[in-house]
C-alpha cells in the first residue's frame, strides 16, 4: 500500500482503516490484510481510498466496502471517494507482516507463500502450528470456517488450527498457457 | 454493428458463461457427493459469479442503456443469453459436473490468460482476477478427472462417457464469427480459433494421464454464444435463476 508522506489527513485516513475488520477474519483489518491498494487524492484534492477485492466473489465485499465508508464517515472524511481496482490481483503475500502476526495470535497459520503451480496434485506446504510451533502438521480438509482456509491439526500439541491457504501472485506463463503435454 | 455494440456483445458472451456455469455449479449446494467437494464447487460456483458480475456490470456500462449486472442476468430470456452451450449442460452425474467444469476451465485458462493483454485494459484487469481464480478451478477439475478415469472400473466407465457426452459441446468454443473476427481485429480479444492448440494439449495429457481416450472430433452443434439456438436445459435453469425478480420486479433486500 502507498500513502503518500507528509499528509496528515490521508494519515488520519490510513488510521481510520487500521479499524476496519474483516467480517470473516476479524483479526486481520483491511490494512493487515492488504486489500487497501492507496490511499490518495485525485486531482481536485479529494482523497481516494482504492481497494481491491480478495476473490472476485468474496461474500463479504459490499460489506468490507460499507464499513470503510463508515469508518470515512467517522474521521470526518464523508467526502472521500471509494475505488476498486483490480491489477495486480490480491495475493497472500499481500498480507503484511503485523497481519501474519495478528493470524498466529487468533490460532490461525499464516499463508505459506510458494510459486504459482502448473502442476496437479501438489504436495502440501510445511505449515508450522500457530500454537506450538511445531511442523509436524496435518491436513484434515480443504475448507474450514471460510473457503480461504483449511482445517488442520498439530500433531505434537493435539491441537486443530486453521490455515490460510496461500493465493500466489500471477505469474503469466510465457507464449501459450501451458506447456506442450 | 459498431464498436460498443460489438464490445457490448463480446463481454456478454463472458459473463453469460461465467454466470450459467455459476449456476449450474450452485444446484449442487446441498447435493454435491461429499461436504468437502461440496465446499469447493460452491467455492468456484462463487468464484465464477463474482466474475459474471465483472463482466455483465461493464456490459451494462458500454450498452449505455441503464441496464445494470442484474437487469442483464435476471431480464433477458434464453435467445437473449450467449454463453457457450457446454456451460448450460445439465449436472448429470458427478462424472458430467466435474467433465464440464474441466472442459471450459481448461478454455478459460486460455481465453484469460490471452486477454490480460487486452488492448481494453478494464478488461485485462479483470481477465488476471479471473485467471488467478481459474487455475484453480483447472486445478481441481483436473485432479478428478484423473483420479476418476483412473479409478475403478465403474468411475472409468462414467468419467469416459461424460467426456464423450460432452465433447461435441466444445467445438462451439472455437468458432470465429463476425463477433470475434471484430474484437480480435480491434485488440480486445484473441481469435478463438488460436486457442485450440494450447487447449488440445492441456486436455489431452489429463485424459492421458486418467486412461481416458480424446473422443473423435464429430458433429459439433452451435449456436449458444451467438443466441440463434440454445438447448432444452437453459430455459429450465433460466426459469428457476430468474423466478423471483420475475414474479416480484425490483425486488431488493
Amino acid at each position: 500500500m502507498t500513502a503518500q508522506p507528509h499528509d496528515p489527513e490521508l494519515e488520519r485516513i490510513r488510521a481510520a482503516l487500521a479499524t476496519v475488520h474483516d467480517p470473516e477474519i476479524p483479526a486481520l483489518s483491511v490494512v493487515d490484510l492488504g486489500i487497501v491498494r492507496a490511499i490518495t487524492r485525485a486531482g481536485d484534492g479529494t482523497p481516494v481510498v482504492r481497494l481491491t477485492p480478495t476473490y472476485t466473489g468474496c461474500p463479504v465485499a459490499a460489506l468490507i466496502e460499507w464499513a470503510v465508508r463508515r469508518a470515512l464517515d467517522a474521521a470526518g472524511f464523508a467526502h472521500a471517494r471509494i475505488e476498486t481496482v483490480l491489477s495486480p490481483p490480491w495475493s497472500t503475500a499481500d498480507i503484511t507482516e503485523e497481519g501474519r502476526r495478528r493470524l498466529r495470535e487468533a490460532g490461525i497459520a499464516p499463508p505459506v507463500e510458494r510459486e504459482d503451480e502448473e502442476g496437479f496434485f501438489c504436495e502440501d506446504p510445511a505449515v508450522p502450528c500457530p500454537r506450538c510451533g511445531s511442523q509436524d502438521t496435518e491436513k484434515v480438509s480443504e475448507f474450514g470456517a471460510t473457503a480461504c482456509k483449511a482445517l488442520w491439526r498439530c500433531r505434537s500439541c493435539r491441537e486443530p488450527f486453521e490455515y490460510f491457504k496461500c493465493v500466489p501472485r500471477l505469474r503469466l506463463r510465457r507464449g501459450a498457457e501451458t506447456p506442450a503435454g | 454493428m459498431d464498436r460498443q455494440e460489438v464490445l457490448f456483445e463480446y463481454l456478454l458472451r463472458l459473463g453469460d458463461n461465467a454466470l450459467i456455469l455459476g449456476q449450474r455449479l450452485c444446484e449442487l449446494v446441498g447435493w454435491a457427493p461429499e461436504l468437502e467437494e461440496e465446499m469447493a464447487l460452491a467455492n468456484i460456483a462463487l468464484d465464477c459469479i463474482g466474475q459474471a458480475r465483472l463482466f455483465l456490470s461493464y456490459a451494462g456500462e458500454v450498452e449505455g442503456r441503464g441496464r445494470d449486472e442484474d437487469a442483464l442476468a435476471f431480464r433477458r430470456d434464453v435467445l437473449d443469453l450467449r454463453n457457450a452451450l457446454l456451460v448450460e449442460q445439465p449436472n448429470g452425474d458427478f462424472a458430467h459436473t466435474i467433465g464440464r467444469l474441466f472442459l471450459i476451465s481448461a478454455f478459460n485458462e486460455q481465453l484469460y490468460a490471452a486477454l490480460t493483454g487486452s488492448a481494453d485494459r478494464r478488461l485485462a484487469d479483470i481477465a488476471q482476477k479471473a485467471l488467478v481464480e481459474t487455475r484453480y478451478h483447472v486445478r481441481h477439475s483436473g485432479e478428478w478427472v484423473i483420479r476418476l478415469g483412473d479409478g475403478t472400473e465403474e468411475s472409468h466407465r462414467r468419467m469416459q462417457k461424460a467426456i464423450d457426452d460432452l465433447w461435441m459441446y466444445t467445438g462451439e468454443l472455437f468458432t470465429t464469427d463476425e463477433i470475434d473476427r471484430k474484437i480480435a481485429e480491434a485488440g480486445i480479444g484473441p481469435d478463438p480459433a488460436t486457442l485450440k492448440p494450447a487447449w488440445d494439449r492441456r486436455v489431452e495429457a489429463v485424459l492421458r494421464e486418467a486412461t481416458l481416450e480424446r473422443p473423435q472430433d464429430g458433429w459439433m452443434p452451435t449456436g449458444g454464444k451467438d443466441g440463434r439456438m440454445h438447448s432444452e436445459h437453459l430455459g429450465h435453469l433460466l426459469a428457476e435463476m430468474q423466478f423471483l425478480q420475475r414474479a416480484y420486479p425490483d425486488a431488493r433486500w
